[in-house]
Parts: structure tokens; sequence; C-alpha cells
């Protein structure tokens, strides 16, 4: 019989993949554009125009939003239905989806050059799960591995703005949408209010620890997009000069 | 055996880490054991042969393991069956299998009293992972949110006595129980055998840290069941446990 330590000295380790050198200083890598903001904020309408935008430009463009992932949609909906998602369930299962959009696109397409448009990224997951009492360094540590974007845009709003956008003709806001599983309070619309309130003071408290590009999202649409164009016309000159 | 008082005391649930804030002041009083090793290695025959017994002596068993939350587990055979799922989604899938058992299923059951016996727990996606090139310590900080079994029992078998047991049950080996995706080797037998070899590395490197019990898993199934049952014996002893009526 073989001795197993014949294979033992096989260096099986060196086939680790290693995403370690450093693609993102290349020339031709893509580009990373986020939108942050609380619902209601208006950054999936800032977006939406600037991918319309590059695209008429002739960029190659993806765009890619929270929770979006095929596989994993169904299973949170599932969870969302049977009201049995505790704060780390619901922070493992967004974490599988934006690694499943991470692994199959976001990254893939960033290396062969593409501009990525992500409705919102990682500073969702640590607004939101920290609020919803996950330990937040636990939740920094899940996603470390994403690259940083070239911009992050957070699109600042009075809460009561934000919320009155939202809630205005609506009978009924959806169970963990109100932020109900935290407790705060049994009327829904009183839950939101501070469920908002708390994921605000979050991102507020990022803005200079993560370098969020902050944008007046009670300014008109059209003054919004001119000041987000003129950021994004700067990363694309820098990169043709390089 | 003399009959030990029942003291009644629960002792608190234990955390590995952070992660689950909320569920470290939870009293409990049941027991939670895990059966780890690789495919072929009696874990299942061995989980059987301890339910039956702890049954047999007035404990109230259930069993938990990898892949079988409710909520995740259809969707993880899905996943892998209709798209390539990345090796960073597949460690977060299991992490999120787990999070549903252990919040929904393991604590509910150890507060009752039960003696939970897990089919594998988060060391095997921890392995695997790790195999596949996902960092240790983001793994480790990953699954720290779950709480710290009594007991983790370690079958250990050698890769060449493990490939004969596969071949006697199915004939063929597994494409992901032979690391074919991690593409070491053409052949298929080759593969297996250094694909479990380099697993059985990344168990020996989480054995202090986890306090993994090795169980020498080439022995036959009477003697494997002895070493894992005596242990248990001592354990529930120490843990007073009621001495039952035999």
């Amino acid at each position: 019989m073989v001795k197993d330590n014949t294979y033992y000295k096989t260096e099986v380790f060196s086939l680790h993949f290693s995403n370690r050198y450093k693609t993102k200083d290349r020339k031709d890598f893509g580009i990373l554009i986020v939108v942050e903001g609380i619902d209601g904020s208006g950054k999936s309408t800032q977006i939406r125009l600037l991918d319309k935008w590059l695209r008429l430009k002739e960029y190659n463009v993806f765009f890619t939003e929270w929770n979006s992932s095929a596989s994993v949609k169904e299973i949170t909906s599932k969870g969302k239905r049977k009201a049995i998602l505790t704060p780390t369930i619901f922070s493992l299962l967004h974490a599988t989806d934006f690694a499943d959009r991470y692994e199959r696109n976001i990254y893939p397409l960033l290396r062969a050059g593409y501009i990525v448009l992500a409705d919102r990224y990682i500073y969702t997951a640590l607004a939101r799960d920290t609020v919803r009492g996950c330990d937040k360094k636990w939740v920094e540590n899940v996603y470390n591995y994403a690259i940083k974007p070239d911009i992050v845009f957070y699109f600042q709003i009075p809460i009561e703005t934000a919320v009155d956008r939202i809630i205005s003709g609506r009978p009924k806001l959806k169970h963990y949408e109100a932020g109900m599983d935290l407790n705060i309070s049994k009327d829904e619309f009183e839950s939101y209010r501070i469920f908002q309130g708390r994921i605000t003071d979050q991102y507020e408290s990022m803005i200079d620890s993560q370098n969020f590009t902050v944008i007046d999202a009670t300014m008109d649409i059209e003054k919004q997009q001119n000041i987000t164009r003129k950021h994004i016309l700067k990363i694309l000159n820098n990169k043709k000069s390089g | 055996m003399t009959l030990k008082k029942h003291t009644g005391k629960k002792n608190k649930i234990k955390i590995i880490k952070s992660g689950l804030k909320y569920t470290q002041d939870i009293q409990i009083k049941g027991s939670f054991i895990v059966i780890e090793g690789p495919d072929a290695s009696g874990r299942s025959t061995q989980i059987q042969k301890i339910t039956t017994k702890l049954e047999a002596e007035g404990h109230a068993v259930i069993n938990a393991g990898l892949g079988r939350s409710d909520l995740v587990s259809k969707g993880i055979k899905e996943a892998k069956r209709n798209f390539l799922l990345g090796k960073r989604t597949m460690a977060l899938y299991y992490a999120a299998d787990f999070a549903d058992q252990i919040e929904n299923k393991i604590i509910p059951a150890l507060k009752a009293g039960f003696i939970v016996i897990s089919d594998r727990y988060i060391y095997t996606p921890i392995a695997r992972s790790s195999v596949r090139g996902i960092n240790r310590n983001w793994l480790h900080n990953l699954f720290s949110f779950a709480i710290k079994p009594d007991m983790v029992f370690y079958l250990d078998v050698d890769s060449y006595n493990l490939i004969n047991r596969v071949f006697q049950k199915k004939y063929s080996l597994d494409y992901y129980e032979s690391g074919v995706d991690l593409g070491i080797s053409n052949d298929i037998y080759d593969s297996f055998i250094k694909y479990q070899y380099a697993l059985k590395k990344e168990f020996e490197k989480m054995r202090s840290r986890y306090s993994l019990i090795d169980i020498d898993g080439n022995k036959n199934i009477d003697e494997v069941f002895q070493q894992i049952q005596t242990k248990i014996d001592d354990f529930l002893t120490l843990d007073n446990k009621e001495t039952m009526i035999k």
C-alpha cells in the first residue's frame, strides 16, 4: 500500500487563488460608483439617470442593486413571510446576496473595465445590521473583502422628508421594512420613523471615515444629477490621463 | 452507578465570540454535541447509535446538521444545481444555514433541556472554504456568531481507508467531496486523496481553537462508538444530569 505521505508532500495550498495583487491600480480596471441613503432619499432615481447618461456616452455599464441575487432573493422572501428572520440570519442572507453579486458580476466586470453602478453597497449592511443589533466589528469583517468604490454618493435628507415620501398614500408598511422586528414601537409608522432615524445616525457616522460624497437630497433632481455627473466626469478624466 | 441529585442548575449559553450578542444571557438546560468528519467516516452510523442510547437512557434528543436549515437548505441545493456559486457565497450560505438552525431550532431545544446532536457544524464549511482559498481569519470571524458546543468529536479516518469506504458505499466518488472544482488533479482518485488530506490539515489547525476531540475513525463501528460513548457519559455525569433508571 502506498503511504499517505507521498501525497502529503504535494503542495495543495499553492493552488489558493490569490486576489491579492492590486488589479485596482491597473489603468484598464473599471470604475465602481455607489449611491447610499435611506429609503426616500431619491438615490435610486439619481443612479438610474446616471445609468442612462453613461450608456448614452457608450460606456460599458453594469447596474446592480441590493438584495437582487436570484438565488438568495427567494430565501429572503420566504423568511420574511414566515417572520423567522433574526438580525443575524437577516444580515447573513444579505451578505450572501452581496457575495453572490460580487463574485458573479461586480468584481469580474470591474476587471473587464466596466463602470459598475451599485444602488446600495456594503454601507447599507453596516448601517442596518448594526441598528438591528449585530456587532459592528463582525459585520465589517463579513464585508471586508469588498473593493473600495471610486466614489460613494450619500444622499442626505431630513428624516421627515424621506419618511413622508415613502408613507404618503400607503395604508400599510411591510413588517421588516418598518423595523417591526426591533420592537421599538407597536405603531408601524412610528417604528419606521425611529428605525430610519437610527440608520441615518449610522450613515452620518460614516461620512468621514468612509469618505462619502454628500449630496443634499432636498435640492431639485436636475441639480443633484448635475453635481453627481461632475464628480463622475472628474473620475473618468483621471482614469484617462492615468 | 450512584444516583446523583439533580441540582436543576442551569448553564449559561456559551458563545464563541461576538456575533449574537442578544443571545448571550440565555439560560439553557440541554447539551450540545457535534460529530464532525468527512463523508463515509461513519458519522451517521455513530449519530444513530448515540441517539438510540441516549433516548434509551431517557434523554430527549434532537438532530441538526450541515445544510439542514428549513429556510436555507433548499436554496443551497438549487443554487448549486442552477448556478455556479462563488466560494465566498458558498461560505455565507452555510453561515446562514447554521444561523437559522441555531436561533430557530438549537437554542429553543437547549432551553427546553434537549440534547442536540449536530451532524457536522461550522467546522466543515470553515475547512472547505479555507482549502478553497478564503482567508481563515475571515472565516473564523464569520462563524463567530455560532454557539459553542459542549463536545465536538472529529472522526479522523485515513484517506485511503476513506476512499475504500466510499467505494463500498456507492462505487464512485462525489464531485465536491473529491474537490474536483479545485483543479488539483485531472484524476478524480488523486484529487480525492489530496483534497481530503487538505481538509484533514484544516481540522488539525482548528483542533485547539475549538477543542475538537479526535476519534480514531479507522477502527470498527463498535470501537468508535465505545470511545465516543464513554466521553459523552462522563460529560453528562459532570453536567449534573439526572441519572436515569435503567
